[in-house]
């Protein structure tokens, strides 16, 4: 629920599969896929997203360390209510990119649909 | 009524399960392994384009070993097996083997060019769809590189980084055998329901 004139925090939790990594949203190297997460306009705007601190991770098919998240972590998008925003009920439409890899191979980049009902007052 | 300013943390938010698929370890098989003639299937039939804009068919490759190898820049494990697959070419060309890279990059030649510059790729790369990756099983994970023999037969497979002497090991085998002469030795991408 949000007020006209407000603001709101949005915690987006993410489990990854053990073994997997994900690129961080700062990677170490420019060929690497950051992660994202991007919202919609609407009844929410979306004025910031922060993101965890990533570890650097050295694995077998790469020189250097790598900036990347492991394991379950999460996303808060901070959000303030749109000036024109319509009251009452609505749906706040988030899309998260990530490229994952284990240790010796990598998956294709995806972008999976995130969706937050949201109620404006 | 005055502006209110209001923070309101959802403690508990929108989980996002990144339930991948897809293998979690080094599916390869060793050279002394490669498969058993009897076992090899035909590889499929593709048709797809080079960095000219020229269509490139596996039936152009007939009567040569080609590892065909599936990749993308963003692949780090990809990173590390190129250059071997670049000096694979240089060594054996001339003796009836061919490197084929298809890159699964959605971007296309944007930016793979640039990268088979600066890698100084000396083999041929086509620009991949996914219509060709399920052709090949789906190709899940990248690196998916493909030993195909003289008779267009699919003689090992190896799923995430292998090693050179893997790659190298079957290489040699293969092409040691004279092509066997089989007919068909191409399936049509018909006969895989591809579109």
């Amino acid at each position: 629920m949000a007020r006209h004139g407000g603001s709101l925090e949005v915690k987006t939790t993410v489990l990854l599969k053990p073994g997997y990594h994900v690129n961080s949203n700062t990677p170490s190297e420019s060929y690497l896929i950051p992660l994202r997460l991007t919202w919609e306009p609407g009844a929410l705007e979306a004025v910031e997203v922060v993101f965890p601190k990533p570890h650097m991770e050295k694995y077998e098919f790469s020189d250097v360390p790598l900036s990347v998240f492991t394991g379950d972590f999460y996303l808060v998008t901070k959000f303030k209510v749109a000036p024109n925003a319509s009251s009452g009920p609505g749906l706040a439409v988030g899309k998260l990119r990530y490229q994952a890899c284990n240790n010796n191979s990598c998956l294709p980049p995806k972008t999976v649909e995130v969706k937050l009902p949201v109620v404006v007052q | 009524m005055s502006a209110f300013h209001s923070r309101w943390l959802v403690a508990v938010g929108i989980a996002v399960s990144l339930v991948l698929g897809g293998c979690n370890s080094s599916k390869s098989v060793r050279a002394a392994s490669t498969m058993p003639d009897k076992d090899r299937k035909p590889a499929p039939e593709f048709e797809l384009k080079d960095a000219d804009g020229k269509t490139v068919r596996l039936s152009d490759y007939k009567g040569k070993v080609v590892l065909l190898d599936f990749w993308a820049t963003w692949c780090g494990p990809c990173k590390i097996e190129i250059p071997w697959f670049i000096d694979f070419e240089r060594k054996y060309k001339d003796r009836g083997f061919a490197v084929i890279g298809v890159s699964m990059d959605e971007e296309g030649w944007t930016v793979v060019k640039p990268f088979v510059s600066e890698l100084a790729i000396n083999y041929r790369i086509l620009q991949g769809s996914d219509a060709t990756a399920q052709l090949y099983g789906g190709v899940e994970a990248l690196p998916t590189t493909f030993l195909i023999d003289r008779d267009g037969r699919i003689a090992a497979t190896h799923v995430g980084l292998a090693g050179k002497d893997d790659f190298e090991d079957g290489i040699k085998l293969l092409m040691a055998r004279p092509s066997a002469g089989l007919p068909g030795r191409f399936v049509p991408a018909v006969l895989f329901g591809a579109n």
